[in-house]
């Protein structure tokens, strides 16, 4: 007994070293959703602030181009709502004489089902192999889980934790997230991930050979994962090719979004999200 | 004791605050990552007990993962070093030295010991740390690549901290 308290004594930095380290990379191995503790969270007091403070002052420069791009994206809306008044004047008109479409025009395709609101980056990473965006906006602001993040229209994550004041978005230069992503062409859709390796490109998974892909083509979210619109623009594919013993397409899509560049994002909510949460889980059988 | 305890407590704020705010948004060709934050275990006292070495590593670590959304990556990575460093300074440091010299700087040490003592550290903690945040060996050259260049920018960046602030 004595022989063994003297060895523990002996090699007592080798077994906290081992201890520490199994806690440590158990914490990493635990860590496998992106719903995690509050503690190691960008969104919490003590790091939400001083991100906050750091970036008010970084992002002063930013903030001409960050106007002009605004100013755009405004002109670009104002024409599409132009156009969608004139659409939707006509398509009144035709239903005088039409039985389906006042129907539809009636349906919950009218309803409001997506808000829109803005925040700003405080902090922002595109090096890691899982990077994560915080926001200057909590649930005190309306921020809720599972709200969709874009940027000048463009696909760029999903808020998952929100505190008082912050909230932390997974980007989707996260290799542990995946979006469901359609070609806008044809309508085919696959997954989206990111493999971890350019900050520029993902990769579109699950897309079977007797697809016609093209280079260039717009690749958009589908509308399923119910946190995005339909037609949100992701990006385009800039190479293809046929994967080696799979009978999927491997497929790189070049960003839309330019990640290293965020100072505004805009947020999305589907208003209709717990309702959807709910029926689906109906079908999860067992849990 | 108090001016010395209070000093390394300011080169860990320093180093984190200095990871977090500037280092982390830095990437260069797409696969260039600085991680400097380990600067504050290379400047410990040659005489740090080596279970404090642990902890402070296991705190910085931990400190680095609260801004980057990564519980447990840069921990393990900082503890490794923290575990290595006193083993490293035996295989590259004579006795006498480590008994007559107090702290690892350029000045006292000389440029040649000091680059390879921080080199040491560096690919250590990088080649931990990009593998186990990867967390596979799919597209282990890209990973192997990533760990060399990036072991360079801050290696660079360590030893012109010694120049720039560590002067006197």
């Amino acid at each position: 007994m004595k022989n063994l308290f003297k060895l523990i004594y002996r090699y007592h930095v080798v077994f906290l070293f081992v201890l520490l380290e199994t806690l440590s990379i158990s914490m990493v191995v635990t860590y496998n959703n992106y719903q995690r503790a509050t503690f190691f969270d960008s969104g919490n007091f003590l790091s939400g602030t001083l991100f906050e403070k750091f970036s008010a002052f970084s992002q002063v420069f930013e903030f001409k181009q960050v106007n002009l791009k605004m100013a755009e994206e405004n002109a670009i809306l104002r024409t599409a709502f132009q156009e969608m008044l004139l659409k939707s004047n006509r398509s009144t008109y035709r239903s005088a004489d039409s039985i389906y479409l006042p129907r539809i025009a009636k349906d919950s395709s009218q309803k409001v089902v997506y808000r829109f609101t803005t925040a700003r980056v405080i902090n922002n990473s595109v090096n890691q192999q899982h990077n994560f965006i915080t926001l200057n906006k909590g649930w005190r602001d309306g921020i809720k889980p599972d709200m969709g993040v874009i940027a000048n229209g463009q696909v760029v994550g999903l808020v998952t934790n929100v505190s008082e004041n912050f909230s932390t978005v997974i980007s989707l230069l996260n290799s542990k997230w995946k979006i469901s992503a359609k070609i806008k062409r044809n309508d085919y859709f696959g997954s989206l991930s990111w493999d971890g390796k350019d900050y520029r490109r993902v990769q579109l998974n699950e897309m079977p050979y007797h697809v016609p892909v093209q280079n260039g083509d717009t690749v958009v979210t589908t509308g399923y994962s119910s946190s995005f619109p339909e037609g949100l623009t992701i990006g385009t594919i800039s190479d293809f090719s046929i994967g080696t013993g799979s009978n999927f397409y491997k497929i790189e899509v070049m960003l839309a979004a330019d990640f290293k560049n965020l100072v505004i994002v805009g947020l999305v909510e589907n208003k209709q999200l717990n309702e959807i949460k709910q029926l689906e889980s109906l079908n999860k059988y067992g849990n | 004791m108090g001016i010395s305890t209070l000093k390394y407590l300011l080169i860990f704020v320093v180093s984190v605050l200095l990871q977090v705010l500037i280092f982390n948004n830095v990437l260069i060709l797409r696969v260039i990552a600085p991680f400097v934050y380990i600067l504050f275990i290379v400047l410990l006292p040659f005489d740090t007990p080596r279970s404090l070495l642990l902890f402070l590593s296991l705190a910085l670590g931990i400190t680095i993962d609260m801004f980057t959304n990564t519980p447990g990556v840069h921990a393990s990575a900082s503890l490794l070093i923290g575990f290595l460093r006193p083993g490293i300074l035996e295989l590259i440091t004579s006795r006498e030295t480590l008994e007559s010299v107090t702290t690892p700087r350029v000045n006292n040490m000389g440029f040649h010991w000091f680059v390879t003592y921080v080199t040491f550290l560096v690919i250590v903690h990088h080649l931990f740390l990009f593998f186990i945040e990867a967390f596979t060996f799919q597209g282990f050259l890209i990973t192997l690549l990533r760990v060399v260049l990036s072991s360079v920018l801050s290696i660079a960046l360590i030893l012109l901290s010694q120049f720039l602030i560590f002067r006197n």
